[in-house]
């Protein structure tokens, strides 16, 4: 396949939707049944174990919180790309989707010094049940948030130069999930007791 | 519409190794599962011998220790499920087929296609290395359920515990990958004209497993992320000493596990429609009633997991209910089985070689299905759970979905695939020589299972109940008919490569077929269609009143069908 | 049915045995049917020349009578299977009766050990009889188990009994069975654990009450209290805290 020719089997729309768009819901599908499994566990073993709550107040809400605050507004941005590549303004979208992705490494670097100072207390991954669920959840959305970024990234770069634009509101899309995901995190993980 | 991809003659390592080609990336996943299947059969071959003649040096292996067993066995099951079933079922047919029978020119992501074969070869070589490290491959079944896979010091095999583990994982990767474009290219990429009903069976049930698949594996491989922390990190989510429950891998597993079935039941059942209606000439009785029963299936197979598990420790009320989902489970895919058994009336059976592989199998899996009503019913499971009775009846399910019905679409693709027709008398040869000795491999087993043979022992020496010569007979007698299989295997082998270079050149429709992988010259050119067709008709119309032949290729205008002269 | 592929010993085997033959015969009924009719077609619609094809889309009323019928027909079997099938899972694993007597049962890899009451007839005391590889129990006597495991998941299994429940580390489940004949039975592990899985075997001996009673006699100890168990065996021999003595 020369470089950039696209199958004709992927211009057709047999269904009305774009082949991209029909490609990002796959993807958020598999990850909410992904997230959606270590959250119910995570659930499940909070429920029977209300000696956790211990454990849980050791988070630091206030990071969870401004993180939060970070998520929603860089989903905003994300928003807004996507109005700027339907107006095919590609440089504007490019400079929004880079505007996001900061947000997601604001986020990423927040969450690092929480850790760290999580890390200083002695609370690690296998410091017992809640931090294992912890860690792992965290971070295993915060591996989706990086993995986000550096697709935003690249999307970015093809959309200032006006290519690919229907891209941009895929990778909102996703964004947005990974920002649905956290709104539960942080509950579940910050604020129950 | 023609289609107008140029590009200069690939070299070798751009045409066999980086193609995004969707018949090249077939390919590769069919071979890759044939060689795992060598792979996985080879190891039955050993464990059944220690079976049916204990503690003998194994011909071609040595002597079989408990922990060897225990290997060979775990990694029977897996190869088999995950590198040879799921990879020919699903992506081998699923990509060689589905571009040419929606009518367009490839996947909708090519590039992601390709990064879907590469991934699963990634997990192939991952499983393969585990048998080369220290301590070998995992020996703890291919459920593994901790505590006991989860701590080396139980299972004893932990770097082959943490590889095993990795590699479906990675295995899971490629096949979500796998279904975007399954999925999306029957959704977006048909041909004009082709409506939902109108696309083929085999299209569905390839697509509608790749969603099952999606919507299951999520809470599997959440599951698997704990595991391996449990295993890597000392992390206690297994742990009932550190807050964890053993119980939870299993429902996370099971979750999984039982829709796993259904997700390669719909392929080979796709497979099998495509050739009943092409060898009974004859239009699917209830095309829409089929789906509407592989959607209930669908639905009620994520409802039925814990008949895995009646007597793990479930809450016993629990099981009450699904034993009930698991025997209304079984009223759709009865009705299945009945409308394809219609299918025969009225038609004109001819019984080459595709055609008695999708005989055998509707046959076959009948026994495997009936066979789950003794242990889907909670009270019986009691005692036939973990009994040879289980591996009977999965076998009876398991053999028809991934090797009759692979066979079936083998012996019925070649000659589109290569371009060559295979030799029948060989293929009658070779469908005799494996379908008579499987159901003397598992009848036996039936019956050591209903004696008490429990599963996963490498002997029976300590059991008094068991060590009755009867029941070593029927092992043995087991043993001897799985030889016998193995060796008519080269038959087909051999027939394979030979019809590569040497079997009578295909045509484009050798078997006179309707759907619109038949329209193109065997093999495809890249790109398929020199012109993209428009679809008039459904897949299945043999028969129809007022044609010409006895059946009506969809990509032919009403006008033209009279007309048409028998070529 | 059942009982000519190996013996019944307890009271519930029978149930379980039954349950066995009614499926046997009704999904017997119905595979020799299909498997039947599918014979019978490819045999009456094997291509002849000059007989066409029938055009048939599965919509015509007569013919779709034919899956209909049976399958309502099926689905009333399932009803005749299910309904027995949840009264005898209630019967042995959600209801237990009033146990006569209580023995505890605990898995490791790579033996089954037991411990039940001495001559004094209560559990946990020091007269306690603790035995590895073999139990020990009164014919026609309701026992119910305290089962655990100690470190994976096992399952124990008497096939004779027809009784199986997995053990789970962690956790105690009770279950209960009612020995009606005489003799050994073998005892099995029905969970994979380990290289060791299949020397996980045990023997369940069940005796008459005056012969239990002389077992009891012989290898009680009161003062075997605070004694070490030997350590786990392949669970193939039968080491009783009394035999280690002598």
């Amino acid at each position: 396949m020369s470089a950039g020719a696209k199958p004709i089997a992927n211009t057709r729309s047999g269904t009305g939707i774009p082949t991209a768009r029909l490609i990002t819901w796959w993807v958020i599908a598999s990850e909410i049944v992904i997230f959606g499994g270590l959250l119910a566990s995570y659930v499940m073993h909070r429920i029977g174990h209300p000696e956790w709550a211990e454990s849980a107040s050791h988070t630091n809400t206030w990071a969870g919180a401004f993180n939060t605050f970070v998520l929603l507004t860089s989903s905003l941005c994300a928003v807004l790309a996507h109005k700027a590549a339907d107006a095919h303004d590609g440089p504007r979208a490019a400079r929004l989707l880079r505007l996001t992705a900061l947000g997601g490494l604001i986020f990423l670097t927040v969450k690092g010094f929480e850790w760290a100072a999580d890390f200083r207390e002695g609370f690690v991954l296998s410091s017992g049940g809640f931090w294992s669920f912890y860690y792992t959840l965290a971070g295993l959305h915060g591996l989706h948030v990086l993995a986000g970024m550096i697709i935003m990234l690249i999307i970015a770069s093809e959309a200032a130069k006006n290519q690919e634009m229907q891209r941009v509101e895929c990778i909102g899309l996703y964004w947005h999930f990974v920002d649905i995901v956290w709104i539960f995190l942080f509950p579940l993980l910050y604020i129950a007791r | 519409m023609s289609t107008e991809v140029q590009h200069a003659e690939p070299g070798i390592f751009q045409k066999y190794f980086l193609s995004t080609d969707h018949k090249m990336i077939a390919m590769q996943y069919l071979f890759t599962g044939m060689a795992m299947a060598l792979i996985g059969g080879f190891f039955a071959y050993v464990f059944r011998m220690q079976l049916g003649f204990p503690n003998q040096h194994v011909p071609g292996y040595g002597l079989v220790t408990p922990g060897k067993y225990n290997a060979l066995v775990t990694m029977h099951g897996s190869i088999m499920i995950f590198w040879v079933a799921m990879p020919v079922l699903i992506a081998a047919f699923g990509n060689f087929l589905i571009p040419l029978m929606v009518g367009c020119d490839d996947m909708a992501f090519p590039r992601i296609n390709r990064l879907s074969y590469q991934i699963f070869l990634l997990s192939a070589l991952v499983l393969l290395a585990s048998f080369l490290v220290k301590g070998g491959p995992f020996g703890g079944a291919w459920t593994g359920y901790p505590p006991l896979s989860a701590v080396g010091a139980y299972n004893l095999t932990p770097i082959g515990a943490t590889l095993w583990l990795l590699a479906v994982a990675l295995e899971f990767i490629a096949f979500l990958l796998g279904g975007i474009n399954f999925t999306v290219t029957t959704m977006n990429s048909r041909a004009p004209g082709m409506k939902m009903y109108d696309i083929p069976l085999v299209v569905w049930m390839i697509v509608l497993a790749s969603v099952i698949f999606m919507c299951s594996v999520g809470p599997l491989i959440a599951g698997a992320v704990m595991l391996l922390f449990d295993q890597t990190m000392s992390t206690g989510f297994y742990d009932p000493t550190r807050g964890g429950d053993p119980l939870l891998w299993q429902h996370l597993f099971w979750f999984f596990g039982h829709p796993e079935v259904y997700v390669v039941l719909l392929p080979a059942l796709g497979i099998v429609a495509e050739v009943v209606a092409v060898f009974a000439r004859k239009k699917i009785f209830g095309y829409k009633t089929v789906l509407y029963t592989t959607w209930s299936v669908g639905f009620l197979s994520f409802v039925v997991w814990a008949h895995h598990q009646f007597v793990a420790g479930i809450d016993p009320r629990m099981a009450n209910i699904f034993s009930i989902t698991t025997l209304l489970i079984s009223v759709p895919i009865t009705e299945m089985v009945f409308l394809y058994i219609a299918t025969l009336y009225g038609g004109s059976i001819h019984l080459d070689t595709p055609m008695l592989w999708g005989l055998a199998f509707i046959g076959e899996f009948m026994i495997g299905g009936v066979t789950g009503i003794f242990l889907g019913s909670s009270g019986t499971d009691i005692y036939l759970h973990d009994s040879y009775f289980v591996i009977a009846h999965f076998h009876y399910t398991f053999v028809p979905i991934a090797i009759i019905a692979v066979y079936a679409g083998l012996t019925f693709w070649y000659p589109k695939m290569f371009g060559r027709m295979l030799n029948e008398t060989l293929g009658k040869i070779h469908f005799w020589g494996t379908v008579i000795p499987f159901n003397v491999i598992f009848i036996p087993l039936f019956i050591t299972g209903t004696a008490g043979d429990q599963r996963r022992v490498y002997s029976y020496a300590q059991f008094a109940e068991q060590s009755r010569p009867a029941l070593q007979h029927l092992r043995t007698t087991s043993t001897i008919a799985l030889l016998f299989m193995l060796a008519f295997q080269f038959v087909f082998i051999f027939n394979f490569f030979w019809s590569l270079r040497r079997g009578k050149r295909a045509d484009a429709n050798p078997w006179r077929s309707s759907t619109l992988e038949w329209t193109v010259p065997s093999p495809p050119p890249h790109g398929n269609f020199a012109e993209l067709p428009i679809v008039y008709r459904g897949p299945y119309e043999y028969g129809l009143p007022g044609c010409a032949e006895d059946f009506a290729p969809q990509n032919v205008p009403d006008a033209a069908l009279a007309g048409r002269s028998r070529a | 049915m059942l009982e000519r592929y190996l013996t019944a010993a307890s009271t519930y085997a029978h149930w379980i045995d039954y349950q066995f033959l009614l499926i046997a015969v009704l999904v017997g009924f119905w595979l020799i049917v299909a498997e039947g009719a599918m014979f019978w077609l490819i045999f009456k619609f094997r291509a002849k020349n000059g007989r066409p094809t029938q055009y048939i889309t599965g919509e015509e009323k007569h013919l779709v009578r034919w899956i209909t019928i049976p399958h309502i027909l099926v689905i009333l079997c399932d009803i005749v299977i299910i309904v027995p099938a949840i009264m005898v899972w209630y019967n042995i694993k959600q209801v237990l009766p009033p146990p006569d007597e209580t023995v505890r049962v605990i898995g490791q890899q790579w033996a089954w050990s037991f411990q039940q009451a001495g001559p004094d007839g209560v559990l946990d005391t020091a007269d306690d009889i603790r035995t590895v590889g073999e139990l020990h129990v009164k014919v026609n006597t309701t026992y119910h188990f305290e089962l655990m495991s100690r470190d994976v998941v096992h399952s124990f299994s008497v096939p004779s009994f027809r009784l199986k429940q997995d053990a789970l580390p962690g956790r105690t489940i009770t279950g209960w069975f009612r020995p009606n004949r005489v003799g050994t039975y073998d005892i099995q592990c029905t969970q994979m654990c380990g290289i060791g899985h299949a020397m996980m075997a045990g023997r369940i001996i069940v005796e008459t009450p005056q012969n239990h009673a002389a077992w009891l006699m012989r290898n009680a100890n009161p003062a075997a209290a605070g004694l070490q168990l030997p350590p786990a065996s392949a669970g193939n021999e039968a080491a009783t805290v009394a035999e280690v003595q002598r």
